[in-house]
């Protein structure tokens, strides 16, 4: 017994030493010399926006959700109360007045085309007005403090925000371009695809991104010092219906009063309506013009005043976020 | 290891318009050292490390951490230290390990050097199995953790902690402990962490600040606070309410204080143990007879009562902070 006794202690101190240099290993691992950082002022960018991404496609509930709101339109206004039936139905006009009719008014062969291309512009429209509130939410539960105490650029944090609500709404409107032309070849108002090309396109999708970014930054820029969702909805709702009503995106302008007129011409969702009518449906051709139809601008001028609006407001985002996001 | 401290703060101060959240505090920190900022609600704890961890402006003072300015190097006073805040910063949505590198995206570390080294800390914190669950399944402890792990992820020299166990369980408190034990004993990590909980301070920090009203009111090692408040209480009971021999025992070297009651004497020593024995031997040399004895050691919880005060406190709250604790409390007892 006696002689067990060391035997034992030397077994224990093996079985310590082995231990010991096992934790020294582990620790060597753990906490190996830190690596080399990237130090730019985007860095963190992509991952704060994947961040949301990722967030936003693990849950297609929300993204059912807010189609949903645009289809009711296209099918409640551009099927059943498609006001371009009163053309056809009018006494006396023959199918042929009636679209001369048709493309006078609206710029393509129905409303229920015109409608299509407003309706890109209103999902865009909805989807960056609840950029903020992801905004909101960050500050709410802590994970804004979380990012803030890191070396990641104020910036960064504004665009990524930015960034995640354009490519949403850019995904979202492609979605419903598509299930416009399903819904009227189902519908029986046939989408005017005739202009439809690669091209046409993909200049819509520029505009729309353009108008995207641009309103993105609005509204993430109004969520900067805010952590209160009421007030934060309150804002939302006043700005997007009187941008949406006081735009070319539902009606003719030519059927409004001239007050609404001369303020539809300084709302930026005009312009992107505007362009995308020219290119995706032809709205800005000589025979739309001779039927009687005006365009709000030129097309280059639609492309001007959006980049001009993005980058203004998507500058002062930033310039703000260095003096808002701090304390 | 360097002799410059780590964490220098001179007249630190922040003011919320008229209310002085942090009235000036000074203090250094060594590196290795684990220093508390002990301190009842509103105090000004979570105020001086949101300033350190440079959320917030200080409207007056100064601090460096590691040689570097909070006010003029901000972001490479980020890069070296690492924060543990009080609520619950994952994401809900992600998992564990998805939070962790996110947190060293933001930092800037490369994801080959991020995420196995993400993968160790959640295995430090025993949370390699829960990895890749989204962290809206973990219990309150398990979000605690980590959120420890992943203020480790940027290497930090110095780890900031508020109030790391609040709300949690016993079982969760102890091993938060044990991790908080062994990055100190093991990493030789600095740490700074507040709390209100007296036995967390005494258990896990070399030196302690008491604070009130944004002021340091007393700064010290626990036993050095526990010394302060005047050591040992002794009482002994002698079965002969006369002869008044207190000027006597007062005569035994470390002896304070001594008061007498009708058949007991009220000692207060710097060494209750050795002064026992000898006040016990005056007593028999006097011819009288000891009935009882007991001996006192103070705890932090008289000391700190005797720094801050017995009122308890009314915490402004504004109904931001409101609804994080409620957050915070409602997460952490799940």
């Amino acid at each position: 017994m006696a002689e067990d006794v060391p035997a034992r202690s030397t077994v224990t101190t093996q079985e310590q030493a082995i231990e010991e240099e096992q934790k020294e290993r582990e620790m060597e691992r753990s906490f190996r010399a830190a690596p080399t950082l990237n130090k730019s002022p985007l860095h963190g960018l992509w991952a704060l926006t994947n961040r949301d991404l990722v967030k936003w496609y693990k849950n297609p509930i929300q993204l059912i959700i807010s189609l949903v709101q645009p289809v009711v339109w296209l099918g409640l206004f551009g099927l059943a109360f498609n006001i371009g039936k009163i053309f056809t139905s009018l006494p006396g006009v023959t199918p042929a007045e009636a679209s001369v009719l048709n493309l006078g008014t609206f710029g393509t062969s129905s409303y229920f085309s015109y409608l299509a291309a407003g309706m890109l512009a209103f999902i865009i429209l909805f989807t960056a007005a609840f950029s903020g509130m992801s905004v909101v939410w960050d500050r709410r539960f802590g994970f804004m403090n979380k990012a803030l105490s890191t070396p990641v650029g104020r910036g960064a944090i504004v665009v990524a925000k930015i960034s995640q609500s354009t490519v949403r709404s850019l995904i979202q409107a492609a979605i419903v371009l598509v299930i416009a032309v399903v819904l009227g070849s189902v519908g029986g108002v046939q989408m005017d695809t005739s202009y439809f090309s690669v091209l046409t396109i993909g200049g819509s999708f520029v505009l729309l991104f353009l108008m995207s970014f641009g309103l993105s930054s609005l509204f993430v820029m109004l969520a900067l010092r805010s952590s209160d969702w009421q007030t934060q909805m309150a804002i939302i709702n006043l700005l997007n219906l009187p941008l949406l009503f006081a735009s070319n995106a539902m009606l003719p302008v030519a059927m409004m009063p001239s007050w609404l007129q001369s303020v539809v011409k300084y709302n930026p969702v005009s312009y992107a309506v505007d362009g995308v009518r020219q290119m995706l449906l032809g709205s800005g051709s000589a025979s739309a013009a001779a039927a009687g139809y005006h365009v709000l601008a030129p097309l280059w001028v639609d492309f001007s005043v959006l980049a001009g609006f993005a980058a203004v407001l998507s500058a002062l985002g930033i310039v703000l976020s260095w003096r808002l996001l701090s304390n | 290891m360097s002799q410059r401290p780590l964490v220098r703060v001179e007249g630190l101060s922040k003011n919320f318009g008229a209310l002085k959240a942090v009235d000036g505090v000074s203090f250094e920190i060594k590196e290795g050292e684990v220093f508390g900022f002990l301190g009842p609600n509103g105090a000004g704890k979570t105020t001086t490390i949101s300033m350190l961890t440079t959320l917030l402006k200080p409207s007056g003072g100064q601090a460096e951490i590691a040689g570097l300015d909070i006010h003029r190097h901000p972001n490479e006073v980020r890069r070296v230290v690492g924060v543990v805040p009080q609520e619950y910063t994952a994401d809900e949505d992600l998992t564990g390990l998805q939070n962790i590198v996110l947190c060293a995206d933001l930092y800037g570390i490369p994801r080959s050097n991020s995420k196995p080294h993400a993968m160790e800390l959640l295995k430090l914190v025993e949370l390699q199995d829960a990895a890749n669950r989204k962290v809206s399944t973990y219990s309150g402890g398990m979000r605690r953790r980590l959120e420890l792990a992943s203020g480790l992820i940027n290497y930090p020299k110095l780890l900031f902690l508020d109030e790391p166990t609040l709300g949690l369980d016993v079982q969760t408190r102890t091993a938060v402990w044990s991790y908080i034990k062994m990055l100190k004993e093991e990493y030789k990590m600095t740490l700074f962490l507040t709390t209100h909980y007296l036995e967390e301070a005494d258990s896990l920090c070399d030196r302690i600040a008491i604070v009130d009203h944004g002021r340091i009111v007393k700064i010290g090692s626990p036993d050095e606070l526990k010394a302060s408040i005047g050591g040992d209480v002794l009482v002994v009971g002698v079965a002969e309410a006369e002869p008044d021999i207190s000027e006597d025992i007062k005569k035994i070297p470390l002896v304070r204080e001594v008061k007498k009651n009708g058949h007991e004497y009220r000692i207060k020593s710097e060494a209750g143990e050795e002064s026992s024995i000898k006040v016990i031997d005056l007593i028999r040399s006097k011819g009288l007879h000891v009935t009882k004895i007991s001996l006192t050691k103070p705890t932090l919880d008289e000391a700190y009562l005797e720094f801050t005060g017995r009122s308890i406190r009314e915490e402004e709250s504004n109904k931001m902070d409101a609804f994080k604790q409620r957050v915070t409390m409602m997460r952490a007892r799940r």
